[in-house]
């Protein structure tokens, strides 16, 4: 949680000195629910994920490095530099990515959850099955996508768990104004699955929580639908001014800061002491130092980048008859080279 | 930055209430010389957003049945374009919806058919895919199929499209083309602030469905003397915006401020470019494109989306039909690349001046 807070603030940071660009969402105040659920998957499980997918990402395992080089733009980035703030994808640590279209995520999710189940079932590899966990927000709540998804899941009875990280607030849309029935764990019972709802801002209740779903799915029980009430201390994005927020409101989530409050919880316990604590944040500090100063001398992406992936063969779309890349033909600036 | 357009919408608001014709104005109409000392008196420059925010005051000001609404307009949409709005005319007429474009659209469509103006608003064209099937399989064969008896001419869709130097795959789509490809839609682009108020009325009050793109670059960067009355400008116009005699440029939205830097570059070295602003890609203006293309021999078309079945493809297959023996030399497109719209590679996927000037020394000295 740590981390994720300390990498947000150094990512605001970078993004007034220009080293990054473009649009980035910041998960401060909602890490609670990306470690309550993603510290208990195994590195098999798979992660979808929405535009605020930076901490996400860290949870899941991939190193901050290549993810603020992912930021920067850099070949180092866990996409190569592709994809950008929004769009987090690592192959090894099973993150299918960060979407950003506000619901697009669920159904790839459904599908990867399918797999694990058919690779279980018919293929018989494995002994429990892989689960997917799907987040997304309250605004995605409304959307078709996500109520063709909860009905395919429990239909199939597939090993996923839709994570709502209802923070109340859809860029400047607040949700009691935007859903009929604010209550969105109430959906899952409609669709044949339970729904939940915890305090998202805990990050102990929501791994209880956690636990209990991602157990069913693994059983081969199903689907399960869980909200976590939650708050999101910066604006939308980066360029947002956050100006139609209640102050009260936003002081109100922000007394239930989940890293304080289980600062709170540990030094009571006598868990740790603050001198530890304060050697962990040391060591965070370092790390995402060290993920900037990694991210800023990674190269850029060579233009040839620009070309590769588009299909699956490069060599028909993105390397010319020669042997080189088209992007090399000097008529290419042109624009007169065809591609 | 937000408040501050505020004040500046309810100001411009209440010196149109005081001088605003009672009609709508169309080009042909002749105007009361008094009046038209008032609107030269009553100009301001104003960017592409407050452009279009007063093209949208008056639209609701003179229909009591229009309604705006989309994602967040009520506060000022997430461009601030729908400023003003709602404390105006109040949450009954603008109105925000939940997230899901498909029902936006499709809601205005149903809408339309009552007979009122609906003005819907998706927040970037890149989201527009999922109301693509409301779009072109109920908006566009509404009036075709029900035999005239209902249409949803009413309905406009307004979208923020095209580049904007930070947007990456998803904020910065020109869909243009696949709208193009359906009939019984029309798609309007403007490139200027004066332009986009006038072709937003228009929009707004033509009998047939209208997808309006506006350029996002533009929103902010682009300041122009705007009139403050209510003015139309005609659709399916193309308008020739800067003569010349050895090639043809067509363009619409961002892009054309693009050409005419190449443009002016190329004159340097003696070539005489003519620039024409398509404004509406269908139904578009053959003819214009046409006499002009008569008169250089030469063609070249521009724009952001990628160049294989983009818009250019049919502007260049029609003119090659009209103008076949006439062209001195194949017509060119200068367009975005065959990708993805990339992130980090923005600068290179673009048709860049460079580009355009490239092709256009190319095509002369075939």
């Amino acid at each position: 949680m740590v981390l994720g807070r300390a990498f947000e603030d150094m990512c605001a940071q970078m993004y007034y000195r220009g080293k990054m660009f473009g649009f980035v969402h910041l998960y401060n105040g909602q890490e609670a629910v990306s470690t309550g659920f993603i510290k208990l998957l195994k590195k098999e499980d798979y992660v979808v994920s929405t535009y605020r997918d930076h901490v996400h990402a860290l949870s899941k395992g991939v190193p901050a490095r290549a993810v603020m080089s992912e930021l920067f733009g850099k070949t180092t980035g866990c996409c190569r530099g592709q994809g950008g703030s929004m769009h987090m994808f690592s192959k090894e640590h099973n993150l299918l990515g960060g979407f950003a279209f506000i619901g697009e995520g669920i159904p790839v999710a459904t599908g990867a959850a399918f797999t694990s189940k058919y690779k279980r079932e018919v293929l018989k590899e494995g002994d429990s099955e892989d689960v997917t966990l799907a987040f997304f927000g309250d605004g995605t709540c409304n959307n078709g996508q996500f109520f063709e998804c909860l009905n395919l899941a429990a239909l199939w009875k597939l090993p996923i768990v839709f994570v709502v990280e209802n923070n109340l607030w859809a860029i400047g849309m607040s949700h009691l104004r935007a859903t009929s029935d604010p209550e969105i764990w109430k959906k899952g019972p409609a669709f044949g699955m339970p729904g939940v709802h915890v305090d998202g801002m805990d990050v102990l209740k929501v791994r209880e929580v956690a636990k209990a779903a991602i157990g069913r799915a693994r059983r081969g029980e199903g689907p399960t639908l869980v909200e976590c009430e939650t708050y999101r201390f910066r604006g939308h994005s980066l360029a947002d001014p956050d100006e139609l927020r209640d102050p009260a409101e936003k002081a109100h989530y922000a007394a239930r800061d989940p890293i304080i409050s289980l600062k709170k919880y540990i030094i009571e316990k006598s868990l740790a002491s603050e001198a530890e604590l304060k050697v962990i944040e040391k060591k965070i500090d370092e790390v995402v130092e060290d993920a900037v100063e990694f991210a800023n001398e990674s190269p850029l992406p060579p233009r040839s980048q620009l070309l590769e992936n588009v299909f699956a063969d490069p060599k028909g779309f993105g390397i010319g008859p020669d042997g080189r890349y088209r992007c090399e033909d000097p008529k290419f600036t042109e624009g007169t080279a065809h591609v | 930055m937000a408040s501050c357009l505020r004040r500046y919408g309810r100001r411009l608001s209440v010196s149109i209430c005081e001088k605003r014709e009672l009609s709508t104005a169309c080009e042909g109409k002749v105007i009361q010389q008094q009046q038209q000392q008032q609107q030269q008196q009553t100009a301001k420059l104003l960017n592409l957003c407050s452009a279009i925010n007063q093209a949208l005051h008056l639209a609701l000001e003179t229909d009591p049945r229009s309604y705006v609404f989309g994602e967040d307009v009520s506060f000022g949409g997430v461009f601030r374009c729908t400023t003003g709005l709602t404390e105006r005319f109040g949450k009954n007429r603008v109105f925000n919806t939940p997230l899901c474009e498909q029902g936006i659209v499709g809601f205005g469509i149903g809408l339309a058919a009552m007979g009122n103006r609906a003005i819907a608003e998706i927040q970037f064209a890149d989201y527009i895919y999922p109301a693509f099937d409301q779009i072109v399989n109920e908006a566009a064969k509404f009036r075709y199929r029900s035999g005239n008896q209902y249409d949803c001419g009413g309905l406009t869709i307004r979208a923020p499209y095209g580049a904007v130097g930070h947007g990456g795959h998803y904020h910065s789509q020109s869909p243009e083309a696949f709208f193009c490809h359906v009939p019984g839609i029309k798609v309007v682009i403007p490139r200027s602030p004066q332009q986009a108020k006038g072709l937003l009325l228009s929009c707004i009050r033509d009998p047939n469905p209208v997808v309006f793109f506006e350029p996002k670059w533009l929103y902010r960067l682009a300041v122009e003397e705007v009139p403050e009355h209510d003015y139309m400008l005609p659709l399916s116009e193309a308008e020739v915006i800067r003569e010349g005699s050895d090639i043809t440029l067509v363009g619409w939205g961002a892009q054309l401020s693009i050409m005419e830097q190449a443009c002016t570059d190329a004159e340097k070295d003696g070539i005489s470019c003519e620039l024409i602003d398509l404004k509406t890609l269908i139904p578009w203006d053959k003819e214009t494109v046409e006499t002009s293309v008569r008169k250089t021999g030469r063609l070249l078309i521009s724009h952001e989306a990628p160049v294989t079945g983009g818009f250019g493809a049919e502007i260049s297959a029609s003119i090659v039909e009209r103008c076949f023996l006439r062209l001195e030399a194949p017509v060119a497109r200068v367009c975005g690349l065959d990708t993805p719209f990339p992130l980090v590679f923005e600068p290179f996927y673009m048709p860049t001046k460079n580009k355009i000037l490239d092709a256009i020394k190319s095509t002369v000295n075939y």
